[in-house]
């Protein structure tokens, strides 16, 4: 390890220094992580704006959409002046301003099948901020091919979920088989969300990624966390890994990746 | 197993134990640190802290003036 931190640095990164857990190392660990967040989106925001503030060294965000004014009340790493700009660019100029030091790659696509496998192979930890089913088991699926952790997360109306997969822990597909058919759930499009639920499971979320890279405590793996802020209840349900598992048990049935059909509201309303 | 010196006294808190744990991380296990620093907050909170965080604290000493030296084993 390096340890060539300079003053500007050790004072910004102070207060994860000062964590025995974290400390110089830690915070080295933090600076040579490279991170992918899909979507910069409700989630995407607080996730990037988090990671960036932490010190992550290098954040790839992935979005093909522009800022809508209807973003705002929940996407806040978008302000009012970004609206029509590229949801990338918005996200690198506000991350740029938090922390100089980090190194963002905009990837202004959406993620798909065929470009997946190369975007999630250039990162050491992936986080889904992605509003849609059928990229939500894209991510599962480029990942677990890929050998890549990841983070989970779903928000809608009042409630958040989230877990955290890493290499041999319970995949999206040991607990959900494949995607609903198109239009038969809602997203937070035709749904609403309370916007702060956004920064609510977006937080957790960065914490794992941060975890993860520093090797601080345990992660979401095998348990999904649920929460719905009508009440703060918050549960963790233990979930397995399964042998039947599409995708990462020992005789996958799903052997390359797949763009499945999203509903027609979704793809006018990305993020 | 060498010995290594760190001058905090120009620093505040919380940038004094940041600096002793950057010299601290840049050493080998079982190297001594000797820090020089002043009197109230940096040497109430350096030692402490230190030994909180596992460090061995060797002994605390009066150099001169407001300024001491602590000396730390990793």
């Amino acid at each position: 390890m390096r340890f060539d931190f300079t003053e500007e640095e050790l004072n910004r990164y102070s207060r994860h220094i000062l964590l025995q857990d974290v400390g110089v190392e830690g915070q080295e660990k933090i600076r040579e992580g490279k991170v992918l967040v899909v979507g910069a989106g409700g989630l995407g925001a607080p996730v990037a704006m988090y990671l960036a503030a932490a010190g992550v060294g290098t954040i790839g965000i992935v979005d093909g959409d522009v800022v809508d004014l209807s973003n705002l009340q929940r996407q806040i790493i978008h302000t009012t002046p970004d609206v029509g700009k590229w949801k990338v660019e918005s996200a690198k100029e506000t991350i740029q301003a938090i922390n100089p030091h980090v190194k963002v790659e905009a990837h202004r696509e959406f993620l798909m099948a065929d470009n997946a496998l190369d975007l999630v192979g250039e990162y050491d930890f992936v986080v889904d901020g992605t509003d849609n089913f059928p990229v939500k088991f894209l991510i599962n699926d480029a990942c677990v091919m890929a050998g890549k952790p990841f983070s989970h997360g779903g928000i809608l109306r009042f409630e958040g979920q989230t877990f955290t997969h890493v290499p041999g822990s319970a995949c999206y597909r040991c607990m959900f088989k494949s995607p609903p058919p198109p239009g038969a759930v809602p997203t937070c499009s035709q749904a609403g969300v309370l916007g702060a639920i956004a920064g609510m499971l977006g937080t957790i979320q960065a914490a794992e990624t941060l975890k993860w890279l520093t090797g601080v405590g345990e992660l979401l793996t095998d348990k999904l966390l649920t929460f719905n802020a009508k009440t703060m209840d918050f549960r963790k349900i233990h979930v397995k890994k399964t042998d039947k598992c599409p995708i990462c048990g020992p005789n996958p049935s799903i052997t390359e990746l797949i763009d499945y059909e999203q509903a027609v509201c979704d793809l006018k309303n990305h993020g | 197993m060498a010995t290594h010196t760190l001058d905090i006294t120009k620093d505040h808190c919380p940038m004094t134990f940041v600096k002793t744990k950057l010299k601290l991380a840049q050493m080998a296990q079982g190297d001594v640190l000797e820090v020089l620093l002043t009197d109230g907050e940096p040497l109430n909170n350096v030692p402490r802290s230190a030994a909180e965080q596992g460090y061995k604290v060797l002994g605390v000493e009066h150099v001169e003036g407001d300024v001491h030296k602590v000396t730390i084993q990793k």
